[in-house]
């Protein structure tokens, strides 16, 4: 019997047709037989597969010259002055490739810097700070709402909004941390959570204000000294401005006192409150900094839509931005814009795809959480989680 | 009216509580908030309807109605506990251990993806149960109880009385318990800890079915998105009665349900979803220990 087990668990083919068949069972009764068979191959495969390979790996030598090859990469790639040469590459071509891009990409490269803003948000509550904010889709409907509510109703210009909608994102930033800062972990998450559902569930309801589910339409786009900057060329210049600014900022912060406070408080706060750091007082800063920038993301996609609905603003959009700073890894700044690169431009990529999008992205968190939990770029010394 | 809206309230509180059972156990054993639990009883609600409809197909349902229901119920049980299984071994175990942040995201990934699978397979549209247990119903002074909400309340007591004196009195029920006080202890005295975790994800995953089942027949018509919701009301219930405790799972449930049935008579009914969260938030800031928890200081 014991000589069974060991067989299936260390004999590849054996292995991938006991891991296929049980995931065949498992889906039998909502896919049906026949796909339930394909799935059985493709596991009994895949399994089969990566078993081969990880004993071969293992037999031959603990590091493979392809992990070399790929520290050597990723070596490259987060060197600290590498990443600033590539920096102004980036850059570069941010300011010079929307001359030659259709208006097809155009859109798509405003929407991922309006996902860079809002990543770089969370990265300071959830990365830097290390507090898990599941309803970041509240106070980026927040910052979509004021701007739509003053813009509709009285006539604010964009830039007089601005600072309002990133204020009133704030402000409800420091709503959100009075709980907050009482809680720790996993309630801290739930209590998030509800805040971005009861902020989703009211704009839904408050129909007086909000038209519920119709959403505000005719809402103005920016301009600049009589130049309207409606055009998409204008705006992805307006949008990839702010987050050069936002980027700047953040950085600054982060290596100022305040940012040394939140990496403490990430690293342990019994630690950081008995060496001096108000934990209560740094936790509210992050709060309020972080929706700062959900607040200026969602008047910037209020005034690119000139429409906002609250079916814009669900937990799954919630989930995405986490995905985003995940992916680039937590508390890293850098990271953190190519996670929201890669992910905002991922439903173009997927289109051929696309009823498999959201069961890819599922997939992908957990295949993530075991096997990199530091991001594509992270730094598994520097970042704790 | 009031005692109508009562009676609507722990009907839907039972399924709650439920519910909240799975969180509540595994909360207690492993401090994971097990996003995915919802997910699993919106899983048991469509595998009972399937089932049924492979019974009917089969001529079962034509010999005994009370026959194929139970069957079901038995196979969606069956299933349930097996996901909730496979779902601890691909993407809690390789985590246990790493930081607190992990699990809860890789639990989230397992939740998109179960929604997403049901989805594509079973389509977006609403699926219905096909039966009404309408048998019987007592009125008394314009208050009706129908069979069906009388089997889900009788039932669903009788499961957390049985849960109850299975944590209290089998080997299993002790070794959980222990596990849950402190699980490095539990292993030194010779208790397998990952057999105690998976059956704890068997048994939780195994009542959400029941409670997929009681939700389906009494709505009639689920959605591939019932899960998310529901399991953020149960969480809620949990915390409401003070999260790893059983009793308090119960009672919480029995009062979440109350009050959002009455909130959604008396108040408003299109904030409904909203009274699970307004309540989480307050108890969170009031008494985060819940009603029958236990506060525990934090060691260094």
């Amino acid at each position: 019997m014991n000589a069974l087990f060991a067989a299936f668990r260390t004999n590849p083919m054996l292995k991938g047709a006991f891991t296929g068949f049980w995931t065949g069972i498992l889906i039998l009764p909502f896919a049906g037989p026949r796909t339930s068979f394909m799935v059985f191959l493709v596991v009994l495969f895949c399994v089969a597969v990566l078993a081969v390979y990880k004993k071969k790996s293992f037999s031959s030598s603990r590091c493979s010259i392809f992990s070399e090859k790929y520290r050597y990469l990723l070596s490259i790639i987060s060197s600290d002055l590498r990443i600033k040469a590539f920096l102004y590459i980036i850059t570069a071509s941010a300011v010079l490739f929307p001359l030659m891009l259709t208006s097809y990409y155009l859109d798509i490269f405003i929407m991922a810097g309006i996902y860079m803003l809002l990543a770089l948000g969370l990265n300071v509550i959830v990365g830097l700070t290390g507090q898990l904010h599941l309803g970041f889709a509240g106070s980026y409907a927040i910052g979509a709402y004021t701007y739509a509510l003053l813009n509709t109703y009285f006539g604010l210009s964009f830039w007089l909004c601005l600072p309002v909608s990133a204020l009133s994102a704030s402000f409800a930033g420091i709503l959100l941390s009075m709980p907050a800062i009482r809680l720790r972990g996993d309630y801290l998450a739930i209590v998030t959570l509800g805040f971005g559902e009861i902020t989703r569930i009211v704009l839904n309801n408050w129909d007086s204000v909000t038209r519920g589910p119709n959403g505000i339409s005719g809402i103005a786009a920016p301009s600049v000294a009589g130049i309207s900057l409606s055009g998409l060329r204008r705006y992805y210049y307006l949008v990839m401005a702010l987050v050069v600014l936002a980027v700047f900022i953040t950085k600054r912060v982060e290596q100022s006192r305040t940012g040394r406070a939140w990496m403490a408080i990430r690293e342990d706060e019994i630690a950081a409150s008995s060496m001096g750091i108000n934990t209560t007082k740094y936790k509210i800063y992050a709060f309020v900094f972080g929706s700062l920038w959900a607040g200026v993301a969602g008047q910037l996609f209020a005034a690119k839509m000139q429409f906002v609905s609250p079916e814009s603003f669900t937990f799954i959009e919630s989930v995405f931005i986490l995905c985003m700073v995940i992916l680039g890894g937590l508390g890293n700044t850098y990271g953190v814009l190519i996670g929201a690169f890669i992910i905002a431009i991922l439903p173009e990529a997927l289109r051929g795809i696309e009823s498999y999008r959201m069961l890819i992205v599922g997939l992908g968190l957990v295949v993530m959480m075991i096997f990199r939990p530091q991001g594509i770029i992270g730094n598994m010394k520097k970042c704790r989680y | 009216m009031f005692f109508q809206q009562v009676i609507n309230g722990l009907t839907l509180g039972c399924v709650y509580a439920i519910i909240a059972l799975g969180y509540t156990m595994v909360y207690g054993i492993l401090g994971l908030i097990n996003f995915a639990h919802g997910e699993i009883y919106m899983l048991g609600a469509y595998l009972s309807i399937i089932f049924l409809g492979l019974f009917t197909v089969a001529g079962i349902t034509s010999y005994s109605i009370v026959l194929s229901i139970f069957l079901s119920l038995l196979l969606a049980v069956i299933f349930c506990s097996a996901f909730g299984y496979t779902m601890e071994k691909t993407a809690y175990k390789p985590l246990r251990g790493s930081s607190r942040l992990s699990p809860l995201i890789s639990a989230i990934g397992v939740s998109i993806f179960l929604q997403n699978f049901v989805m594509k397979t079973q389509g977006a549209t609403d699926k219905v149960f096909p039966y009404k247990f309408h048998f019987a119903s007592i009125d008394f002074l314009g208050v009706s109880l129908t069979s069906l909400q009388m089997l889900i309340i009788c039932s669903s007591f009788l499961l957390m009385a049985g849960l109850y004196l299975f944590t209290k009195f089998s080997k299993t029920g002790r070794a959980m318990r222990a596990t849950s006080q402190d699980a490095l202890m539990a292993s030194l005295v010779g208790i397998n800890v990952d057999r105690v975790i998976s059956v704890t994800f068997i048994i939780g995953a195994g009542l959400a079915a029941v409670a997929g089942m009681m939700i389906a027949s009494y709505y009639g018509v689920i959605n591939y998105y019932i899960g998310y919701i529901a399991g953020i009301k149960a969480f809620t219930a949990a915390v409401l009665g003070g999260i790893g405790s059983i009793p308090g799972a119960m009672i919480g449930g029995l009062a979440l349900g109350l009050v959002e049935s009455l909130g959604s008579a008396y108040i408003s009914a299109e904030y409904k979803d909203a009274y699970a969260f307004g309540i989480l938030i307050i108890i969170l800031m009031i008494k985060p220990s819940g009603l029958l928890g236990r506060s525990s200081d934090q060691k260094v």
